[in-house]
């Protein structure tokens, strides 16, 4: 009898708590880590934002490669520079992230074994110089996107490290994108470079702002705890309506032969996304998913010697202290 | 002292920057830990930033219409004048520490004899570079005594880089003809004066690291007269790609 009571009690306070929670959301005011909130959320929100460190990290890679080849002093360091960039993302959503309740080290594992996922676009390859471009304009442009209303979102450390990476990301799509306009002024040659990354990067990076919306598993919750404000769909028409003027000025031609402006609605008309292909990606099939996984892994695994020493350093030199000050 | 001696004498200290930047450029995006990863991306930054600004003023020098690009990515490899250390690979963090440290104790000594150069562009580029090469001293420094003081296995591997990298150390102090010519005008640094500071503070720091002092009297030369190790020309193929396939474009 006790026991039944303590029960509801106790779901009456999480039934309170809840309220509270849920309350704070309504008015848009920030959750923080020591606050209350439910299981799921929390759960949820660990997956979404290891999955977008996950995302940062490996995208170092697919620009990583271009970095010993860079055609320029110029761009060598900036591309140094902007990869530094996601580092340094990825080491704010981390932390972000471990405020939750997860280790950084438990995150890596996720990756590795590739139960965490991360952004199905690192999966394919940088061929050449032009991608460095094309990746700027359209996969920094995609996520800003997906990212800026995120700079709003319920989770205090997640909106505030969005707020730096926003800002940064922002950086890196001008960045990115007059590289494509240097090698649209460029020779023959470069246009060609610079059309042939334009027809590979384009789908993917249409793919990259998620499954249509009645695909999209996770919306409906997300959306009440802003996590999302914009559907999948809605998305990808923002980023389409706003690259194709973007490709006109540099005088490129977008690859899909249905897309056509509509008058009556305002917006692009495009052609049919290839979902397979996505889903192929998505489930590890992409061309350099083992490549950047093991990457990934060998860094991980061939740096173990080096924490390990900088664990036992830092042990040694506490018991020297220690004794320094015993004696 | 013509234009000629000094552009040489530059290339001698700004092809090291280039080539240890190059260097630590193959590593972003596979360190040990996030943090390590973002302060080697920072150092080979400051490094390739110190070249641009010395290939800049070889530039204006030359004779020819060149740019900071034609001199980076265009010159044979006898033309580069780097020590051997700074091209050697990045076997593992052990050699990427130990290669790191032994350049930076010099660059430092290196770059505060240069303040005091006649030549006000040197003077002002060793001024802005002290900065930075500090910091890259203080961060080697740090993690040799860390890996050489760290565990069994840190320790050995610490101490096979040191002995592997030991005999590039000594080619730091060699004069070829264009640095002494440089040097007497009181553009250039004396680097045979800079030798007993730099093995003073280098075996300090291995001793407190709990690492041997390597104690061979066989040290490898070259670099700075042009002949590189085997691994020179790999570097120049990856970095010239560009600019030797897509000859005279703007980028």
């Amino acid at each position: 009898m006790k026991n039944n009571e303590n029960m509801k009690e106790q779901e009456k306070q999480t039934k309170s708590l809840e309220e509270v929670f849920e309350a704070k959301i309504a008015r848009d005011e920030k959750i923080e880590p020591k606050d209350w909130m439910p299981e799921k959320y929390r759960k949820t929100h660990i997956r979404q934002i290891s999955q977008h460190a996950h995302s940062e990290i490996v995208g170092m890679l697919p620009e990583g490669n271009w970095i010993t080849r860079a055609p320029s002093l110029r761009r060598k360091v900036a591309l140094l520079a902007k990869v530094q960039d996601e580092a340094g993302h990825g080491l704010y959503l981390y932390s972000a992230c471990e405020t939750l309740g997860i280790s950084r080290e438990e995150m890596y594992e996720q990756l590795h074994s590739g139960k965490a996922k991360y952004s199905s676009i690192f999966n394919y390859p940088t061929l050449t110089w032009a991608d460095m471009g094309a990746i700027g304009w359209l996969v920094d442009g995609a996520a800003i996107i997906n990212q800026v209303p995120l700079c709003n979102t319920s989770f205090g450390p997640y909106a505030r490290a969005m707020v730096r990476v926003c800002k940064e990301e922002s950086f890196h799509q001008r960045q990115g994108y007059e590289i494509m306009m240097t090698l649209c002024n460029g020779t023959q040659e470069q246009k060609e470079m610079a059309q042939d990354a334009l027809n590979r990067w384009w789908w993917p990076s249409l793919m990259m702002l998620g499954p249509t919306d009645d695909e999209s598993t996770h919306t409906e919750q997300s959306m009440k705890w802003k996590l999302k404000r914009k559907t999948n769909d809605e998305l990808r028409q923002q980023f389409i309506d706003q690259t194709v003027p973007q490709a006109d000025i540099l005088g490129l031609t977008i690859p899909d032969a249905d897309l056509k402006y509509n008058n009556d609605t305002g917006h692009y008309d495009f052609g049919e996304i290839d979902w397979e292909e996505f889903w192929q990606v998505v489930k590890g099939h992409g061309m350099c998913n083992k490549e950047r996984i093991s990457a990934r892994k060998n860094a991980w695994e061939n740096g173990k010697w080096v924490r390990d020493a900088a664990v036992a350093y830092a042990e040694k030199q506490a018991e020297k202290q220690a004794v320094k000050k015993a004696v | 002292m013509t234009n000629e001696n000094l552009i040489q004498y530059i290339y001698s200290i700004a092809d090291n920057s280039l080539i240890l930047g190059q260097r630590l450029g193959e590593l972003c995006g596979h360190g040990p830990t996030l943090e390590t990863d973002i302060a080697i991306t920072n150092i080979a930054l400051d490094l390739l930033g110190q070249t641009r600004s010395y290939y800049q003023y070889v530039a204006e020098l030359s004779k020819e219409d060149l740019t900071e690009d034609d001199v980076a990515f265009l010159r044979k490899e006898r033309e580069y004048k780097n020590v051997l250390l700074v091209e050697q690979p990045n076997t593992d963090f052990a050699y990427i520490i130990a290669r790191q440290y032994f350049f930076d104790v010099y660059h430092f000594l290196l770059l505060e004899k240069m303040m005091d150069s006649k030549n006000v562009n040197l003077q002002a580029i060793a001024k802005k570079s002290m900065k930075e090469v500090a910091y890259h001293k203080r961060f080697s420094g740090d993690w040799l005594k860390r890996l050489g003081d760290g565990t069994e296995e840190s320790h050995q591997k610490m101490q096979q880089a040191v002995k592997d990298l030991w005999v590039y150390t000594d080619e730091l102090f060699h004069m070829n003809e264009d640095d002494e010519i440089v040097t007497k005008a009181g553009f250039g640094i004396d680097n045979a004066a800079l030798k007993d500071a730099y093995y003073q503070e280098i075996e300090a720091l291995l001793k407190e690291s709990t690492i041997e002092i390597p104690t061979t009297s066989y040290f490898q030369k070259g670099g700075k007269k042009g002949i590189h190790t085997e691994h020179m020309g790999y570097i120049l193929a990856d970095m010239q790609y560009m600019q030797r396939t897509y000859p005279d474009m703007k980028w």
